[in-house]
């Protein structure tokens, strides 16, 4: 008996061990593999955003060239100032910025109320309410933009920011803003009940439990919502186009589409790559410094929405 | 009735004490909820109402709008343009769509691996879908240039002669997907997220079983994450069939309506040329189009979306 119990034992060692070396072997190799196809990838993802930034640099003329310059020679960062120079850049900047605030702003707090009371409050059709909500999500915004633009016409709201910020001071309306309220009840619904059970009992009313309690709580999920909305809203084209028509509040956006369309830096049928691709690395830059300063919320964020489980 | 009311006496002032607190909590919670109430009716119901019945009238926004009856449809029906842009839109999105998933997939897969340093190439996978859409078109209307565009002159390392990627009216369709490919990173992270909730256990288990890396794969690592699929899929189609700016900006419509998608044309009869009743049908035809295709994968999702907890 107690031999045969040796004899397992040892063969039981015997393949823990080799299991162990072939799996040793399986991860270097496989690790080999896997960062060679990451990096094949990440060059191919980045290739653009980096032509961007090359033409941007280029002198005047070296954009055409064929084959093409791929690192500029000489290095002109005078592009940017040009850009700047021979148009509103600054302004386009401004308006397209004070849009992304304001709407991000509506759309955290009315969000957030929202998300409060879908995640903790009892109400008549509260489901049936909250099952609209999400169904929303999957409504194609496009079957709105001809009332919308009625309707904001009417109000005399046309060619002013105006159509683009306040839908958001209520929850977003028909444009997605659904979303933002269903990523923070998903994130306030894992907060302990105990918290607004026990200032219940202390005589807090629901604003406060609201306030005091569950926003302060629900950072990271206001942070990812705060994100995304500025990125969206800073990206927007479709909105800007319809409602907007004048000089006076063209965004970032609409800017770089007409100066594709009439050529401004060039004329004569030349557009002028460099400066193009200059107002394009200004439009990335804010988008740039808040995903890296933020990153970690991006991927939280989505996780959070509970796709992943559901 | 008067014994009844004489039983209760002794309780009155509790009771309606507690149905005082029942409805104000119900109070408060419309209180909560009412700027999604207020901004559903406003910006979403309404609308959606007030469309619906523009569909059914002719209004070029000078004057009030003139009932017509079904002449929008009819009209759409007879339209040739109409075969063309809802040709174009399916097209681009049956075969954009099934490609940007595979490749979001195989991003997701490629950053799931537990590898040093993983963060870094998460950002380089995920960082073009946050650069602007202009931005991008534009850049990418520079780079599929035909005369000294950086597609070319790569293809040309592979003696590929130049190709007019967005005048030719049989390249500008695919040059629109390989675009798309480049803003899937929404997809990817979802995906990633899908794939971090795969309970180690049952890959492990599958593993002593004998399963390869492939079979792993795909019978243990694809059902777990159907749902993310599914919700993938749908949206994606969603937004697919609402393919704008890129088309807009880069081509117009253009080379020989081969980029005249659907929205593109409703926003030219709206926004151009004011007939603000047509484009009404349009929209309600694209959502039609929309919810059928929706529709569908619901009910065929039922034999391929496995949802734990709900039994097998």
């Amino acid at each position: 008996m107690q031999r045969i119990g040796q004899i397992s034992f040892q063969a039981r060692e015997g393949t823990t061990r080799r299991r162990t070396l072939l799996a040793y072997g399986q991860t270097t190799l496989g690790h080999l593999v896997g960062y060679a196809t990451l990096f094949f990838v990440a060059v191919i993802s980045l290739l653009p955003l980096l032509w961007m930034v090359s033409t941007s640099l280029k002198e005047f003329g070296r954009e055409f060239l064929f084959p093409p310059q791929w690192i500029p020679n000489p290095v002109v960062f005078g592009n940017y100032i040009t850009a700047f120079e021979t148009s509103n850049l600054a302004r386009y900047f401004g308006n397209t910025l004070m849009i992304a605030v304001l709407a991000t702003l509506g759309t955290v707090l009315t969000s957030s109320l929202i998300a409060f009371g879908f995640a903790r409050l009892e109400f008549f059709g509260k489901r049936v309410l909250f099952i609209i909500l999400l169904s929303t999500l999957m409504l194609p915004g496009i079957v709105t933009l001809v009332p919308t633009f009625v309707l904001f016409r009417t109000l005399g709201w046309i060619d002013t920011p105006l159509p683009l910020i306040v839908p958001w001071w209520f929850g977003g309306g028909a444009f997605g803003g659904a979303f933002y309220v269903f990523l923070i009840r998903q994130f306030m619904l894992q907060l302990p009940r105990e918290l607004d059970e026990a200032a219940l009992v202390d005589g807090a009313s629901y604003f406060r439990i609201y306030w005091r309690i569950m926003l302060p709580l629900s950072k990271p999920a206001l942070a990812a919502s705060a994100i995304f909305s500025f990125i969206h809203h800073w990206n927007d084209f479709l909105n800007p186009l319809i409602f907007l028509n004048s000089e006076e509040w063209r965004t970032l956006a609409l800017y770089l589409r007409f100066f594709l369309y009439t050529e401004v830096g060039g004329g004569a049928g030349l557009t002028r790559w460099n400066l193009m691709m200059a107002a394009s690395v200004v439009m990335l830059i804010p988008v740039l410094v808040i995903f890296f300063s933020a990153q970690r919320y991006f991927i939280r964020g989505v996780a959070l929405t509970g796709i992943a489980g559901r | 009735m008067a014994s009844h009311t004489a039983q209760l006496r002794p309780t009155p002032p509790a009771k309606t004490g507690l149905r005082s607190i029942r409805w104000r909590r119900h109070l408060v919670g419309y209180l909560f909820i009412s700027p999604w109430i207020a901004g559903f009716a406003l910006f979403t119901a309404f609308p959606m109402i007030y469309s619906l019945f523009l569909s059914f009238t002719k209004y070029d926004l000078l004057g009030p709008p003139e009932f017509v009856g079904f002449s929008n449809f009819e009209r759409m029906v007879s339209d040739h343009l109409f075969l063309t842009a809802l040709g174009n839109t399916a097209f681009y999105t049956l075969l954009a769509v099934p490609i940007q998933l595979l490749l979001a997939l195989f991003m997701a897969l490629l950053l799931n691996q537990k590898l040093r340093g993983i963060n870094v190439f998460r950002t380089a996978l995920y960082l073009p879908t946050v650069t602007p859409t202009v931005a991008f078109v534009v850049l990418f209307v520079y780079m599929y240039n035909p005369e000294f565009g950086i597609f070319n002159a790569i293809l040309g390392w592979f003696g590929v002669p130049k190709q007019g990627w967005l005048t030719d009216p049989n390249l500008a369709k695919p040059a629109f997907i390989i675009m798309s490919l480049w803003h899937v990173g929404g997809q990817m992270v979802i995906f990633l997220a899908g794939l971090q909730a795969v309970p180690e256990t049952l890959v492990e288990a599958a593993s002593i079983d004998g399963a390869g890396k492939f079979r792993r794969f795909w019978h243990v690592t694809v059902p777990m994450i159907s749902p993310v699929i599914f919700f993938n899929l749908v949206l994606g189609i969603i937004g697919s069939f609402q393919v704008f700016a890129t088309a807009y900006i880069a081509t117009n419509g253009g080379p020989k309506h081969a980029t005249l998608f659907y929205v593109l044309w409703m926003y030219r009869h709206a926004f151009e040329n004011f007939r603000m009743g047509y484009a009404a049908t349009l929209g309600w035809v694209l959502l039609g189009v929309i919810l059928i295709f929706t529709l569908i994968q619901f009910a065929i999702s039922r034999r391929w979306v496995y949802y734990e907890g709900e039994g097998a």
